[in-house]
């Protein structure tokens, strides 16, 4: 994985069909970047339903969540609006896995980004970051731990 | 390993001697079918460990997956106000499909709650917030889905089907 300490490299992804998120334009905020296998698949429905619960305790930290898959944004779409999900999926679709290669959480046997979180604070320095088992769900509390460390070093 | 925050205190709901050797504390969700398979399960390890058990239950609704569960939740805890928490947490989970508002107050009567207070109490502030202290204490704790169980204040991420539950527990004593 990318270290903490280094520039987080700059990317622009498709958030819904018609729209493009570039990371750099999430700076001012701290941003938790949650790179996941799969769409409908069972751990990552319960990681980003969890995520989805705790995004009210992000933002108290200032901090936006979004997740990235290698499914395209036609799949993030119906599966974002089956889950109700009130943050951007983003589609590392084509070339496929770009963005997870460039992070250093590509599973190239699998074909699927890893499941892997790095918290970005608002200039976009990478702060913390975290490989989890790829069938384990890393829960929130590595990631609620890295905001409020950002937030006691101001 | 996950350790459960803020340990188990005097604003939990907890069946069985303060003294018990084990402790179990579930964070559950009133809507989550994994939870009410549980549910069963938990009274028969309760039943098992006898005095050596003490089990408390944390609010873990997620909100936007079960629509209904953070309202059961704080139910549940408006009960508690009338000092019977764990009459409506057993009645909630036996009648788990049917969790709208007119069933949780059927459910208050039936278990004979006084009406008028419950109506009353449950738009308190204090009944949310308590469901939602118990949703970021578990949010730190580690819990990644309901339910999640804590062993003695760590997490336990081993089966919890009957048998190996009540084992697991059990070999728990000898180590204390």
């Amino acid at each position: 994985m990318l270290a903490a300490g280094t520039l987080a490299p700059d990317f622009e992804l498709n958030c819904t069909p018609d729209q493009k998120l570039k990371l750099s334009e999430l700076q001012g905020k701290k941003v938790i970047l949650a790179f996941y296998p799969a769409d409908w698949s069972p751990v990552c429905s319960d990681e980003l339903a969890l995520y989805n619960e705790t995004m009210k305790i992000f933002s108290r930290h200032n901090a936006q969540l979004v997740g990235i898959s290698v499914d395209s944004k036609w799949c993030h779409l119906a599966f974002s609006h089956d889950r109700k999900f009130h943050f951007p999926l983003l589609a590392d679709f084509e070339p496929k896995g770009a963005i997870s290669k460039l992070y250093e959480v590509y599973d190239e046997k699998e074909g699927e980004s890893q499941r892997a979180l790095y918290v970005l604070d608002e200039k976009g320095i990478i702060r913390w970051n975290y490989l989890s088992p790829m069938g384990v769900n890393p829960g929130a509390d590595g990631i609620l731990n890295a905001l409020e460390d950002l937030d006691k070093s101001k | 390993m996950s350790q459960l925050k803020p340990p188990v205190n005097s604003k939990d709901h907890i069946q069985g001697k303060a003294t018990a050797p084990l402790e179990l504390v579930e964070y559950g969700d009133y809507q989550c079918l994994h939870c009410g398979h549980a549910y069963p399960i938990i009274k028969n390890v309760q039943r098992s460990l006898g005095a050596d058990l003490k089990f408390v239950f944390r609010n873990f609704p997620l909100a936007e997956a079960h629509p209904d569960a953070f309202n059961a939740a704080v139910a549940a805890e408006t009960a508690g106000l009338q000092h019977k928490f764990w009459e409506m947490h057993d009645i909630i989970f036996e009648n788990q499909e049917a969790l709208d508002s007119e069933s949780l107050f059927l459910y208050a009567r039936s278990i004979g709650l006084d009406l008028e207070r419950f109506k009353n109490d449950i738009q308190k502030n204090t009944v949310t917030e308590k469901v939602e202290i118990d949703f970021e204490s578990g949010v730190r704790s580690g819990v990644n889905g309901t339910p999640s169980f804590f062993i003695n204040g760590k997490k336990y991420n081993g089966d919890w089907e009957e048998d190996v539950f009540i084992q697991y527990l059990k070999s728990q004593l000898t180590v204390i």
